[in-house]
């Protein structure tokens, strides 16, 4: 089974990451993008996905400053 | 005394922290990762680098490490435990200190000295500072923004537990918090490198404010 897991910051909180990519889109010609926001994706080959919560809660993402979801992709 | 000090893959201050621990007349411990146990110490540091080299989030593979279980259990219990840069963001991922460290909000790692206040004597690791005295301490750090959600803020300033403060702050931290100390005082997190400065040889000792406190013990 196949998971693939999405790892965001959480609303409101400061992406700085995010905030880099959109300020150099417009030197690179690229106009009218009005917010970037950069997570991480993890994709997970495994038996169950009975555990994938508590992977995400416990390591994956660290839920004071992200937000996950995770979905089965095969 | 005999001070601990953790050494993770990817650790690169902890040869400082060993040679600090021996400029304030303590005993230095090798904590290795994989150790079951702190070998009967009085204090732990966890020091500074790119444990796990940062995979994930800094300190998110570390917090795991064998040795982590004995120092948690340490902590918890009152032993005076200091995190320093990437030892902080150990320490916030093993939930023995409050928030995260987010990247610095320019987007650039910054490594220079920055002026801090120690805006507590009331932990073991200020307890021989003055109130309000200013020190000069390096920072290098990536991710050094100190979040933590409106209502721990509070908590934090209203408990005296944010322990140093930028006069400048390098990276966007919130209410300029460099350090912050745990409910029971005990444990704190710094991004400042006291043990940078511990030698006037390399230009400075002022480190040693921070470090020899331990001797001391807290005046809680």
């Amino acid at each position: 089974m196949k998971i693939r897991v999405l790892v965001r910051p959480k609303a409101g909180i400061l992406d700085p990451q995010g905030e880099a990519v959109r300020s150099a889109l417009p030197a690179l010609g690229f106009h009218g993008v009005r917010t970037v926001h950069v997570g991480r994706l993890i994709e997970m080959e495994l038996e169950t996905a009975d555990e994938v919560d508590a992977m995400c809660r416990r390591l994956l993402a660290n839920p004071t400053i992200e937000d996950y979801k995770w979905e089965v992709v095969g | 005394m005999r001070i601990g000090v953790t050494i993770f893959p990817g650790s690169n201050c902890d040869r400082d922290a060993l040679y600090a621990v021996e400029r304030i007349g303590a005993e230095p411990v090798e904590l290795w990762h994989a150790d079951a146990d702190l070998k009967g110490v009085d204090a732990v540091i966890v020091p500074g680098g790119f444990s796990y080299g940062d995979y994930l989030r800094p300190g998110a593979i570390a917090r795991f490490a064998r040795v982590m279980a004995p120092l948690e259990d340490f902590a918890r219990s009152g032993g005076p435990t200091l995190g320093v840069c990437n030892g902080f963001q150990v320490l916030t991922e093993a939930h023995l200190l409050p928030g995260a460290l987010l990247r610095n909000t320019h987007m650039r790692f910054v490594c220079r000295r920055v002026r801090v206040r120690v805006e507590t004597t009331r932990t073991p690791w200020t307890s021989s500072c003055e109130p309000e005295e200013e020190l000069e301490l390096p920072v290098a750090h990536n991710e050094g923004n100190y979040f933590a959600d409106a209502a721990t803020l509070t908590v934090l300033e209203d408990e005296d537990r944010v322990v140093l403060r930028y006069l400048d702050n390098p990276n966007g931290s919130a209410n300029d918090i460099a350090g912050i100390c745990s409910e029971g005082r005990n444990v704190v997190g710094i991004m400042p490198h006291p043990e940078r400065v511990s030698d006037s040889t390399l230009g400075s000792e002022e480190g040693l404010r921070i470090l020899r406190s331990v001797l001391v013990g807290a005046r809680v």
